[in-house]
């Protein structure tokens, strides 16, 4: 049913469908980069897009091809590092390419921590991707050729350009940010709404009938887990070369994984537009929460205390929210366009 | 002219002149990235508390610095890096600031950059990445006081005090518990140095992040028989090795903890398994220092200390904060002196910074003799020379159990320079010269 419902979407094209992503285009690279404050762009929307970026990626793998993974920082940690040392011992390598062969590392390592999926499903499958987590935060802190022999173990962001023009401030970074996601995240559109994105959610729907009508599962779930990783790597470049400017193994941790998990799952799964609604709520709203309470109870409080209660108010929402729509922030989305539509007509 | 270049003008002239009486003009800002909550709460609410408090007795004793008023406001970061930069990109538009004191290398290293480009001071006392040190390299980066390989020298030089002198380390074995993370893996190749140049045998373990579980790197000590542990942790980590060494039955007196090991929160939890555990500092405990009791009398006299626990008063984290307190408004009491009594920029800041000279009379002057020894920074020394002392903890309190003990910098300075002119061709920087260091930007 689903594969049929993709087809349907596909055949004309919809006008009304590309008005969103035009427009949302037309801000970022004419709004944003002329009127956003630095606090808006170093605070907000760099994370929002590596978290975006992520999320994607790891939505092919869980959404589309229904196999869960908790490994994603790990792949964003090969990613990042990946291209500190391209860059670092390929002298003169242009930074598309540093990006691209640092997306191609995380795909290696993805695939080879995807071979447990031909096994393992589900919750198992789950733990076995925390092996990925813990190798490679260990590897990356065990062997101090990865970060150069630093003896912290910190590596700091290479200096940014493309074709001579430098990317280092603010803006520049932003523009590399954005227009890596949009490159991506249309090739990923193209990807689920082509055969092998129909494969991806056969497989997920029901593996036995997949193989029966001639899928390739095994092929196909190792696909997912390489263009997944290479997502989620080059997601893991931004995060370090455009966001932090700075990257330490234990920065990429577990609570990082969970991080993207939730971005989906609060997002709507199998979603491109959930990804990023999912990472917009999962940047932006502690950060309302917190000059909210800031504003309203700054003098009566410390800044502890507020954290605290933001906490639990963040969780609370999540919870509620959850309840109330299943299919996520994307599914609610829709559910609105549907009632603002039946109400002007 | 076009219009158009009389517009701009105006509206320049206009952002001025409201930026200047949204300033008042004679306060200087003090940005804090503050934690109050998370694993490392403690030492966060007393560090912070001590630097408020001392902001406060400056505001409420002399009414400022020279007539200059200090304000400050915080973000919570929970210790960690996003949070930082969050909270740095939130509070950096404000007017007049005058430093950033993160109290995190994490967030440290990741501001590094970012403050440069602003030309705004970033002060990580005791802690922060060694190379800084190097102010050719790093203008505004200072790690005041003791920087971690200092404070490695430090702890060499009092464990071969006690052992009868530096040539008594041959054949003594030493083994460094560090936490994992960058901050605890920075002195590896220092403790490597020092132990190949005084023959002392070395290993070298590292506690995962947080480090509440040391079963197995304590039975490593324990086959190892080392004659001193030294202890690199941070946060519960600590308490956790002090038990966990009693119950393998290594003795806490021979356990020597660094900076970051050495508050009250670090043994009080451990209980009984803390007696006689020494530690290493650069600023004594205790509220008998005459700028503690002028605190106790002034701000929390008149309700405005910022620590919950009157008890935690005079402790290692909040005497850190208050030193940090002295350092920060002494070197903008040093710079106005050049560029007047006025809001300094930030670079006016780096250059009072550049100048902080604090004998022990000066550090007598300002009530502070015993809580730490002197300070002095030059363009070049981003340290400023800060001596050490050991304390240890006899289930009530600490008592100092040393002298003030200079750290080997003569020895430490080639590789500090070997590692700065590294980075700076990585990054492209030019080397600073003197001249350099006196070109400030006044806006």
């Amino acid at each position: 049913m689903a594969v049929q419902a993709l087809d349907a979407a596909r055949l004309p094209i919809d006008w009304q469908r590309l008005a969103l992503p035009v427009a949302l285009i037309a801000v970022a690279y004419g709004l944003i980069p002329a009127y956003a404050s630095s606090y808006l762009v170093e605070a907000i929307l760099l994370p929002f897009l590596a978290l975006s970026l992520a999320a994607v990626g790891l939505n092919l793998l869980t959404g589309y091809c229904g196999q869960l993974s908790l490994g994603s920082s790990a792949f964003m940690a090969v990613g990042a590092f990946a291209a500190y040392n391209f860059n670092l011992r390929v002298e003169g390598l242009p930074l598309a390419a540093t990006m691209i062969l640092a997306g191609i590392s995380a795909a290696g390592i993805g695939v080879v921590f995807g071979l447990p999926s031909l096994r393992l499903r589900g919750f198992y499958l789950a733990v076995s991707t925390l092996a990925a987590q813990f190798f490679v935060q260990w590897a990356l802190t065990k062997f101090g050729w990865f970060s150069n022999d630093n003896p912290s173990g910190v590596i700091s962001a290479p200096h940014l350009a493309v074709a001579g023009f430098s990317l280092d401030r603010a803006t520049g970074r932003y523009l590399l940010s954005v227009t890596t996601v949009i490159v991506l995240t249309a090739l990923v559109w193209r990807l689920v709404n082509s055969a092998t994105g129909r494969n991806f959610i056969a497989v997920r729907d029901n593996e036995t009938a997949a193989r029966v009508i001639g899928v390739p599962v095994l092929k196909t779930k190792l696909l997912a887990f390489a263009i997944s990783s290479f997502i989620i790597g080059v997601a893991g470049v931004l995060w370090a070369f455009t966001y932090l400017r700075t990257v330490e193994p234990a920065g990429f941790n577990l609570d990082r994984s969970f991080q993207i998990l939730f971005i989906i799952i609060i997002g709507g799964l199998a979603s491109i537009r959930g990804a990023f609604l999912g990472a917009a709520f999962i940047v932006i709203f502690p950060l309302i929460l917190s000059r909210l309470g800031a504003f309203l109870f700054g003098g009566l409080f410390d800044s502890g205390v507020l954290d605290m209660s933001q906490r639990i108010v963040l969780g609370a929402l999540i919870i509620i929210f959850l309840i109330a729509e299943p299919n996520g922030l994307s599914a609610l989305f829709d559910r609105l366009k549907r009632r603002i539509g039946s109400r002007s007509s | 002219m076009t219009f158009f270049s009389h517009l701009k003008k105006a509206a320049i002239a206009t952002a001025f002149v409201l930026g200047a009486t949204a300033v008042h003009a004679d306060e200087q800002y003090f940005p804090l990235q503050s934690y109050r909550v998370g694993p490392y709460a403690a030492g966060g609410t007393g560090f912070f508390g001590g630097f408020i408090d001392y902001l406060n007795l400056i505001n409420i004793r002399d009414g400022g610095v020279n007539g200059v008023k200090l304000t400050w406001s915080e973000g919570e970061t929970q210790y960690e890096v996003e949070k930082g930069v969050e909270v740095y990109e939130r509070l950096k538009s404000n007017p007049g600031i005058a430093a950033w004191n993160p109290l995190s290398v994490g967030i440290a290293y990741a501001m590094i950059d970012r403050i440069t480009d602003d030309k705004v001071p970033l002060i990580t006392i005791n802690h922060g990445r060694t190379d800084t040190t190097d102010g050719r390299v790093f203008p505004y980066v200072f790690p005041l006081l003791l920087n971690p390989y200092s404070e490695t020298s430090g702890i060499v030089n009092y464990i071969a005090s006690k052992e009868g002198g530096l040539d008594k380390l041959k054949g003594k074995k030493i083994v460094v518990l560090y936490h994992g993370s960058p901050y605890g893996k920075e002195t590896i190749p220092i403790y490597e140095l020092l132990s190949q140049k005084y023959g002392f045998e070395l290993s070298q373990i590292e506690v995962p992040h947080p480090g509440n579980e040391q079963q197995a790197q304590w039975l490593t000590i324990r086959r190892e028989h080392p004659d001193y542990v030294v202890l690199r942790g941070w946060g519960v980590m600590n308490p956790v090795a002090l038990k966990t060494a009693q119950k393998t039955g290594f003795p806490a007196d021979h356990i020597v903890g660094n900076v970051w090991s050495n508050s009250e929160e670090d043994v009080i939890p451990a209980g009984d398994a803390a007696k006689g555990y020494t530690a290493i500092t650069t600023q004594a405990s205790g509220e008998q220092y005459p700028v503690v009791q002028e605190i106790v009398k002034t701000v929390y006299g008149a309700g405005k200390g910022n620590l919950e626990e009157k008890s935690r008063i005079g402790s290692v984290y909040h005497n850190l904060g208050i030193v940090n307190g002295i350092l920060n408004v002494e070197a903008v009491r040093i710079a106005q002196t050049k560029f007047g009594n006025r809001t300094l920029t930030g670079d006016e800041v780096r250059w009072g910074f550049e100048h902080l000279k604090l004998d022990p009379a000066r550090v007598e002057a300002l009530g502070a003799k015993d809580l730490f020894h002197s300070i002095n920074v030059s363009w070049d020394n981003h340290e400023g020379d800060g001596y050490v002392t050991f304390q240890q903890w006899d289930g009530k309190k600490w008592n100092v159990v040393s002298d003030w003990i200079a750290p080997d910098w003569k020895l430490l300075r080639p590789i500090i320079e070997k590692s700065s002119e590294a980075y700076a061709k990585e990054k492209g920087i030019k080397i600073r010269t003197a001249e350099d260091a006196e070109a400030v930007v006044s806006n």
